[in-house]
């Protein structure tokens, strides 16, 4: 579906066409409709528009001269990592130039003793800690997408993983990202220190979905690979259950190195595809994972057995060996893939509510799930309640997508009623802009408005995704009026 | 809406509408901290209590004004804490002065700071808005972070009202171990240990002896100390306390007390006076005069920033407290003060002296 951005320029094509060529070789400058069709969508393949130009720089010196240009002629620019974002943040933008950073791929050095990596935004996820790995460290963070997704992405999104109860979002193990302002200067967010002198605005670079700066270079914090993993698989008999079991590891005063719960529709689609060897009868399953020294696991484990045991687990599966561990991960991995093998499309929900709220929030889905005539599996980062319910339609059937996105929708706006978000680490992008009025009042918005205008005045930087213009809030409060939940009263 | 609340948006409004400073303070425990306060005076102090604490979310909300020690009281009792220790340096402190300062303590640099465990934020605004940023779950990326930008900002982006915080439980098992060696082994040792999955969880070198605390899972903590050696201390809270709170000798009597921010790995700052090492290397303390110019210029070539933490109003005055910024983050910081408070009501002056 076209994605109509309310949020337009009046643009010179061949003026900024002929500056981009005066920048960069002929061959980084695509502008022919069959060069830039790869470029139309990301992740969220649902949303498409044909950028005007795609520029592929491969200088800091290029992005910042390019930077130049689009300030100055006012032409939007979208950055684009590898497209992996599902929420179509690196969707390009009708009138603008996509500025992709998938040349900045070296790994510009690897510091064992500062166990830190500086890499170019380009680089794979998975690359950071396969370049680490001979040091015995790791880089923390893994979003499911770690084969394909990029360092600067990751940043641009502050993208989570499974891990990240015990070891931090992106946000917590960036130490400094240097970029380019709109206006071409060269900028440096955070230090190789621990905080940096001034407003902690590496904080807000992190998840700012290239709304704030383009970056090129990320400075990153590893982490000592532990020398053992080991994870629980929990059957359960019952999703509420499996919930409580939840709170009731976290009660014990135990931070598992994961902590995730997929219900039986997400494992019938996984296990044919990876043959992890789950329990199909089992309506949830808990992978809760230990890590640490040989001893320590076996403590911790003992310690998780026993509580889940207490919390009515139907049955306790440890993994006696990495190739076990790894393929009982596989099918949470693999969720994704699995439910598009069944499906001719979904589309993936990303709501974060209290943990405390999930039995409702499964009752809900499954409520809607017949209303609106579509399947839903459901995985679950259930250490930190971030959802993702899985919405399974075919495009192909007249009417199915837009049942599907209000499907989406009334799970979100639940996700906010239950004290939760929109958004847990997929981002805003083009997908949630309209549902950011469910979660935050006009004068909030306007807030967020003013905090992009101290980095991009004239709004050029992704325009149109994030934010939603007030005029987007009104008519979305409008048409959905009684429809939408109204958020709880927050003062 | 709370009588509090309404009574201080309408201050806020009459302090805009008149070009009035206010002086945001809590339990004044930092008035030290950042340039001398000046402006009116606004009490958090009145707004106080936990709105909500859910230990198995691993969430709590409190109000800004509430004692940090009342918090942590609460937490201790679930068997949870606020991970990164943060100072109180006083019996007044309160929970939004800690989020404002941005300070953390000992475990620092296992665990995070602050900024890492701010999960929302409601505040008010230069103009008198109610705004609510963030969140209570975890994970959270709808809008940009202004909650995590607010740790660190001295109060000079807005009015904390309200916040919610992650929390951890309190670690198992807990161990510290002194070894006698020079700063420069000191460093080395502490830089290699980082490397390694040790649970240390905070260190401290003075005076010839680095003084290393482990914490976590018993069976961890027992193999860490046959692996690292070195002598255990027995009764290390009150050293770890003292370090927390700045009541060690070394940072007894009242010659100017630099905070250095610097990479861990940056060799000894050679700079007159003692030192102390903090963070694994990262955070180093010196005191005495020193030509500021100098050591912040050293600072930034160790990839950090110098912070005249402690010294009299002359001095904090002719040097800066902090590092002065680049001119693009210096407009940016500009920008952001001007969208979150135009007039330039909130701690003026504060953290940089043109705004």
């Amino acid at each position: 579906m076209a994605f109509a951005n309310d949020v337009r320029f009046p643009v010179d094509r061949r003026e900024i066409l002929g500056r981009l060529q005066a920048i960069l070789p002929r061959h980084l400058v695509l502008a022919e409709e069959e060069e830039l069709r790869p470029y139309e969508c990301d992740g969220l393949t649902a949303y498409r528009a044909l950028p005007l130009i795609v520029v592929l720089p491969e200088t800091e010196t290029q992005v910042g001269a390019i930077l130049k240009a689009c300030h100055e002629l006012k032409v939007p620019l979208v950055p684009r990592g590898a497209a992996t974002g599902l929420s179509g943040g690196a969707m390009p933008h009708e009138d603008g130039v996509v500025l992709s950073l998938a040349r900045f791929k070296k790994i510009l050095k690897i510091d064992p003793l500062s166990r830190t990596a500086v890499v170019q935004p380009g680089v794979r996820n998975l690359a950071v800690s396969e370049a680490a790995a001979p040091y015995g460290l790791y880089y923390a963070p893994d979003p499911s997408s770690q084969i394909a997704c990029t360092i600067g992405g990751n940043v641009a999104e502050n993208s989570g993983g499974v891990h990240c109860l015990k070891y931090g979002l992106t946000v917590h193990n960036v130490l400094k990202v240097r970029g380019f302002t709109i206006n071409g200067e060269a900028v440096e967010f955070g230090a190789e220190a621990l905080d940096a002198a001034g407003l902690d605005l590496l904080a807000i670079i992190n998840g700012s979905e290239g709304l704030l700066a383009v970056i090129t270079e990320v400075t990153v914090k590893l982490t000592p690979k532990p020398e053992l993993a080991q994870v629980v698989l929990a059957y359960f008999d019952d999703v509420q259950k499996a919930g409580n079991a939840v709170a009731d590891v976290i009660a014990a005063g135990i931070i598992p190195g994961g902590l995730e719960m997929m219900d039986k529709p997400a494992t019938h689609a996984v296990e044919p595809y990876v043959k992890a060897g789950y329990d199909l009868d089992a309506e949830a399953v808990l992978l809760c994972e230990s890590d640490g020294t040989p001893v320590e696991v076996a403590e911790e484990i003992e310690r998780m057995k026993a509580v889940l045991e207490k919390s009515g687990a139907t049955s306790l599966v440890v993994s006696q060996n990495e190739a076990e561990r790894l393929r009982f991960w596989a099918g949470r991995k693999a969720a994704f893939p699995a439910v598009g093998r069944i499906t001719p499309d979904y589309l993936c929900m990303d709501g974060t509510i209290p943990r405390k709220r999930l039995a409702e929030m499964l009752e809900a889905i499954a409520d809607l799930s017949v209303k609106y005539g579509l399947r839903c599996a459901n995985v679950f980062h259930a250490g930190d309640g971030n959802l993702h319910p899985l919405i399974m339609y075919d495009a192909n059937q007249p009417g199915e997508l837009e049942r599907a996105t209000a499907f989406g929708s009334e799970i979100l706006e639940l996700s906010v009623k239950l004290g939760g978000t929109i958004t847990g680490e997929h981002g805003v992008g083009v997908e949630k802009v309209d549902l950011m009025a469910a979660q935050f009042t006009p004068a909030e918005i306007s807030a967020f408005h003013r905090l992009k205008a101290a980095f991009d005045e004239k709004g050029l930087l992704n325009p149109g995704k994030g934010i939603p213009t007030l005029a987007r809030c009104r008519e979305y409060t409008q048409t959905r009026g009684a429809a939408a939940v109204t958020p709880p009263p927050r003062f | 809406m709370d009588a509090q609340l309404k009574e201080w948006i309408a201050r806020v409004h009459d302090a805009a509408e008149a070009g009035k400073a206010l002086c945001i303070r809590g339990g004044g425990s930092k008035d030290f901290y950042g340039a001398v306060p000046v402006g009116e005076l606004l009490d958090t102090t009145g707004y106080r209590g936990i709105v909500s604490y859910e230990p198995t979310e691993l969430v709590v909300t409190v109000r800004a004004g509430t004692p940090l020690a009342e918090l942590e009281a609460a937490l201790k009792e679930k068997g949870q804490c606020l991970p990164f220790e943060p100072p109180h340096f006083g019996a007044g402190a309160t929970v939004g002065g800690m989020v404002a300062a941005g300070l953390s303590g000992p475990r620092r640099a296992a665990v995070g700071a602050v900024r890492d465990y701010v999960l929302g934020v409601k505040l008010i605004d230069g103009k008198g808005g109610l705004l609510a940023f963030g969140g209570q779950v975890m994970k959270n990326v709808a809008g940009y972070d202004v909650p995590r930008l607010m740790a660190g900002s001295l109060g000079t982006l807005g009015l904390l009202t309200e916040i919610s915080l992650k929390v951890l439980p309190l670690p198992m098992a807990g161990m510290t171990l002194r070894f006698a060696m020079t700063e420069t082994e000191a460093l080395k040792k502490l830089n290699e240990w980082g490397g390694k999955p040790l649970p240390i969880a905070a260190s401290a070198w003075c005076d010839g002896a680095l003084t290393v605390r482990l914490a976590g899972a018993f069976a961890a903590v027992r193999a860490a100390r046959e692996a690292l050696g070195g002598e255990e201390v027995a009764d290390a809270g009150a050293f770890w306390q003292s370090l927390r709170e700045q009541t060690h000798p070394f940072f007894a009597g009242d010659s100017p007390l630099w905070r250095v921010a610097v990479a861990s790995v940056s060799p000894p700052l050679a700079q007159p006076g003692s030192t102390f090492v903090e963070w694994g290397g990262a955070q180093r303390w010196l005191r005495g005069e020193l030509d500021a110019g100098q050591l912040r210029a050293i600072a930034a070539q160790c990839g950090g920033h110098a912070t005249l933490f402690r010294a009299d109003a002359e001095s904090k005055a002719r040097v800066g407290v902090f590092q002065p910024l680049s001119p693009v983050l210096a407009r940016l910081h500009r920008n952001l003060k001007q969208a979150f408070d135009p007039a330039g009501v909130f701690n003026r002056g504060r953290m940089y002296p043109d705004y």
